[in-house]
């Protein structure tokens, strides 16, 4: 019978990840678009730094008629356009502001330590993938499109650079290329109810079902099962209830919450006891079977 | 009672303890957490790790597994993605890495010496036989006058008045522009190795281009030692960071073009990172070629005097980068 189950799109971007210790964190990466997102946050942070920069630096200047403070604006700007990447990175949290906020932290492809050799290289190439085709693209509007020329191609050559992470799997910007890291999702989950636990606190009677009841599903109906529960839905959990019911031929008693949450923990109960015996059954289209050896 | 909820409550504890000593140095960094926290902070993750590899075995509760997962992960990027402080890894810099890059690049460094002494010799050549080529080489307005036709008077007073019309502050403010420019050519020089080489060296001809081109317009004034000690006080250091920095495009340059047995991505990022931390020190040489420019060479106007200094600068730099070191295995 054919699968009807495919690939789900959210873990197209799942790599898997070995510890030292040997086990698989499975880390996800970043979207192209949370990237781009994080890249114009630091770049609105940036500009704002530059416009209140100047303004304060400016107003002293005119002042004070020092020329040490456009050395200072000099220093302040270079610093901001080439270390606010940079020094970030470099820092525990291995992210700049904009990253934080949109939650990516950048990590080493291998999953060494992050230094500051790949810190560097991957935003000098931000240089050339951004910063240096923009200066083209607007010195050139400036000058009053004198050479219409330089501007198109400084276009292209940044279209090629800003679309690259699109046209690989892993999401790589050029910069992460040289510098063999890439940037990933800072997911936070909380750890949810134990549903099986806290319907075992609470005292209604349990409903039983049946051995008929309990052999319609496998592991993946039982997870989806549970993610139903913790949603916990009006109309997904009356859906679902109304199908259980229907292929396991039980009456409708009009708790729909407590019906599934007692199937879950029957279903649950029954599976792990074949687990624990060695037998698995993925979902409901496959029999409970030996594992092969990983 | 299932067993992942007796497996959940044996060990939850020691999950929500990691959680917590996680979440308080990704908010406060590591000095922000007690000492006491940080010692246990591996064991736990250890024993994390564990309850993941077990729960996936014989846990049907997805958002435990879920949970797992971004616990370990999160306390392993505190435990083994974390670099060390910022100034010891600065120490390490000056101390270890940075000499050792730009003594990897040696190669690298000569061929960029060769293609600017090249660059220098052949406009030399040009410009001698035929002035014109002058105003080919630089653009409008950069000579600042210092061009075929000024006269040595002129050219004379560019080299030892400089000081005299100008503020001390407008002279800071010159070495400052130097160098944030300067900076920014050899984070170019760098990053445009990407492209095979090409572009880097292009820079680098240009500037050996611009330097011989120069110097032919004060040697025909019979000015050549003079300027020459004008352009030494800062212009060894400066070159010097100015190759290196092109030296570091090439290394990037080349892996890409012949990756040898090394697959290409990863030829790539051991050039990369190495070529990067040569590169990022050069904006240091330049920094210190900025003071040199604005400040020492406008004030010190010996022949001597700056002789001694560019070349004691260059020694220096010679004896700092390729004194041998001993290999103990840290690179960048």
């Amino acid at each position: 019978m054919a699968r009807p189950r495919k690939p789900h799109p959210a873990t197209a971007l799942r790599r898997s990840f070995v510890t030292p210790e040997g086990v698989d964190l499975k880390i996800e990466l970043s979207t192209a678009g949370a990237r781009a997102g994080a890249f114009m946050l630091d770049l609105l942070m940036m500009l704002a730094i530059l416009a209140v920069a100047t303004i304060v630096i400016g107003a002293t200047a005119i002042a004070t008629e020092s020329v040490l403070l456009g050395g200072l604006w000099l220093i302040g700007f270079f610093f901001l356009r080439n270390g606010w990447f940079a020094l970030f990175e470099m820092g525990g949290r291995g992210a700049t502001p904009g990253k934080r906020i949109i939650g990516l932290r950048v990590v080493a492809r291998d999953g060494s330590r992050l230094t500051g050799g790949a810190v560097i290289a991957r935003n000098a190439m931000r240089e050339i993938e951004f910063f240096l085709p923009m200066t083209f693209f607007f010195s050139t509007i400036a000058e009053s499109g004198t050479d219409k020329m330089i501007s198109i191609l400084a276009l292209i050559w940044s279209g090629i650079f800003l679309f690259f992470p699109l046209f690989n799997r892993d999401r790589l910007r050029v910069g992460d290329l040289l510098a063999g890291t890439w940037v990933v999702q800072r997911a936070k989950v909380k750890l949810g109810q134990d549903i099986v636990a806290s319907l075992a606190q609470s005292d209604q009677p349990r409903r039983t079902f049946s051995d008929h009841a309990l052999s319609l599903y496998g592991e993946y109906e039982l997870q989806t099962l549970e993610e139903v529960l913790r949603l916990a839905d009006n109309d997904s959990l009356v859906t679902v209830a109304a199908a259980i019911r229907r292929k396991a031929d039980l009456p409708d008693d009009g708790d729909d919450y407590g019906f599934l949450s007692d199937y879950y923990a029957a279903l649950c109960a029954r599976l792990e006891r074949q687990m624990m015996v060695g037998l698995r059954r993925a979902d409901k289209y496959s029999e409970a079977s030996r594992e092969r050896a990983a | 009672m299932v067993n992942a909820t007796r497996f959940r409550a044996a060990h939850e504890a020691d999950w929500e303890r990691l959680d917590k000593i996680v979440t308080a140095i990704e908010k406060r960094g590591v000095r922000g957490v007690p000492e006491q926290a940080l010692l246990v902070l591996p064991v736990l993750y250890r024993s994390t790790l564990s309850s993941l590899s077990v729960a996936r075995e014989t846990s049907l509760d997805k958002s435990l597994v879920a949970y797992l997962e971004q616990l370990c992960t999160r306390a392993y990027f505190q435990i083994y993605g974390v670099p060390t402080s910022p100034m010891r890894q600065l120490g390490h810099f000056f101390a270890r890495s940075w000499p050792k890059a730009v003594q990897s690049l040696w190669k690298e460094t000569l061929v960029a010496f060769i293609l600017t002494a090249a660059g220098a010799i052949v406009a030399y050549l040009l410009v001698r036989n035929n002035p014109s080529w002058f105003y080919i080489l630089f653009p409008d307005g950069m000579a600042q006058g210092r061009d075929p036709t000024a006269s040595a008077q002129l050219l004379k007073s560019t080299i030892y008045d400089g000081g005299k019309d100008s503020q001390q502050s407008a002279l800071a403010f010159f070495a400052t522009f130097l160098f944030t420019h300067n900076a920014q050519i050899s984070i170019f020089s760098f990053a445009l190795g990407f492209a095979f080489c090409i572009p880097t060296a292009g820079l680098i001809v240009y500037n050996g281009l611009m330097l011989g081109a120069l110097v032919e317009v004060f040697a025909a004034k019979g000015l050549a030692y003079g300027f020459i000690g004008w352009l030494m006080i800062h212009g060894t250091t400066e070159l010097f960071a100015i190759m290196i920095s092109g030296a570091a495009g090439f290394r990037i340059g080349l892996a890409l073009a012949f990756p040898g047995r090394k697959s290409r991505a990863d030829a790539a990022v051991a050039a990369g990172r190495s070529a990067a931390t040569a590169m990022g020190g050069t904006v240091v040489m330049l920094a210190v070629a900025g003071l040199l420019e604005g400040i020492g060479r406008q004030t010190i106007t010996s022949d001597t005097a700056r002789y001694t200094i560019g070349i004691a600068m260059l020694l220096g730099w010679f004896l700092y980068f390729y004194w041998p070191r001993r290999d103990d295995g840290a690179t960048a």
